[in-house]
């Protein structure tokens, strides 16, 4: 075979393997539509709760309930993430053993900028989470990662998520099928039963936001994401969003994936984008 | 007469006391084929990315009464380990298409 006769091979092994992946791209294309999605998501939560305001929603169990809300209000006299608001200032401006910082890693110093996360990054063909580009960031400096589930990691996007408090979601899908891949995805999994309770996420935050389980009121899923990471009385402590999405799962009797695992980097990625155009409230406080 | 019917009643008796005992007490290998056959399906559960923790609960007690020689405490252990894990199988092949029902819309 000469040099000729092999490119040609080549090109038409290529050209056939483009044919048999445009079909299945055009039939994504075709059935995922984010836009309509996130259009009924929100008429779904307003319709259901039409005294509600919008940017209400935000607010979790806070916005289901009157009482809940004067609460809410009253606690936010004192806030009780306070401490890890200051404890996160600190960290994120502390400079690395380097002479970096977390500055040096985010768009505009990382300031006001937590609405634009997670995004699709084209170059990985994933999705990259806030929490998840903070552990980037050190390890790209020389620092070990922290733990996605403690309270150093929240206190970091507590202090992102306060320096953007009022701006709205704006998750961006760009034109890349990956990228509604993902979205598909993080769909999926959010209405997939899982566990021995043979729970979804939409169970407790489509079907019955503002009914109780046991003790608890359940939050909506519109804007349940706004408000992360979250102070829980329930806990004694921050969660972060990873926190929330692993013990969602074990408090069905389902084994949790790892944190930031590309499932949980899906989900996110998709609930926020449903909630694009509701303002960032975090870091927020539940019962 | 008399005497036969005696001893053939009596080797009843032995014979349906020693079937109702190997009946009921199970041995180091029942318990370990028990205990291979519920970790098989939980290890497919896991391919499903579907565990529960219930059937990470239920095997850790059948090992822990297998320690103790209560083989068939842990024979039990593993078939309810079993069984919880291929509902959960279950559950992951059939949301694989059910999820969709409950898709806002």
């Amino acid at each position: 075979m000469n040099l000729r006769s092999a490119i040609r091979l080549a090109s038409a092994a290529l050209a056939l393997a483009a044919l048999a992946f445009a079909p299945m791209r055009t039939a994504l294309a075709d059935t995922v539509d984010p836009v309509a999605d996130a259009k009924a998501f929100r008429k779904f939560f307003t319709d259901k709760f039409p005294k509600v305001k919008l940017e209400d929603f935000v607010n979790g169990p806070y916005s289901m309930n009157e009482d809940m809300h004067r609460q809410w209000e009253e606690k936010e006299q004192f806030p009780p993430y306070e401490f890890s608001l200051d404890m996160g200032k600190e960290m994120f401006t502390k400079p690395f053993k380097n002479g970096k910082s977390y500055e040096d890693c985010f768009p505009n110093k990382g300031i006001g900028i937590r609405q634009n996360y997670p995004y699709f990054d084209e170059k990985e063909g994933k999705v990259i989470t806030l929490e998840l580009a903070l552990n980037r960031c050190r390890e790209a400096n020389g620092e070990p990662p922290l733990s996605y589930v403690r309270d150093e990691m929240a206190a970091l996007t507590a202090y992102m998520a306060f320096t953007s408090r009022g701006k709205p979601f704006d998750i961006k899908i760009p034109n890349d099928p990956r990228a509604l891949e993902a979205y598909q995805k993080g769909k999926e999994y959010f209405y997939t039963r899982r566990g021995q309770l043979n729970f979804s996420c939409a169970t407790c935050h489509v079907q019955s936001p503002g009914e109780r389980i046991r003790a608890e009121v359940l939050a909506p899923a519109l804007g349940i994401l706004n408000a992360m990471p979250i102070y829980r009385s329930e806990w004694s402590g921050m969660g972060t969003t990873s926190r929330r999405f692993t013990t969602c799962n074990s408090q069905i009797r389902g084994v949790p994936l790892a944190p930031q695992d590309d499932d949980y980097r899906d989900l996110e990625y998709y609930l926020s984008y449903v909630s694009n155009g509701l303002p960032i409230s975090g870091p927020g406080a539940r019962p | 007469m008399n005497l036969f019917r005696t001893s053939l009643l009596s080797l009843a008796s032995v014979l349906l006391i020693s079937g109702a005992t190997s009946a009921l007490a199970a041995t180091e290998a029942d318990y370990k084929a028990a205990l291979a056959a519920a970790e098989a399906a939980n290890k497919e559960a896991a391919g499903l990315r579907n565990q529960w923790t219930v059937t990470a609960a239920a095997i850790a007690a059948a090992k822990k009464a297998a320690d103790t020689g209560d083989f068939d405490k842990a024979v039990e252990s593993s078939k309810e380990a079993e069984a919880l894990a291929k509902a959960s199988i279950f559950q992951a092949t059939s949301e694989k298409t059910l999820w969709k029902d409950m898709e806002i819309r």
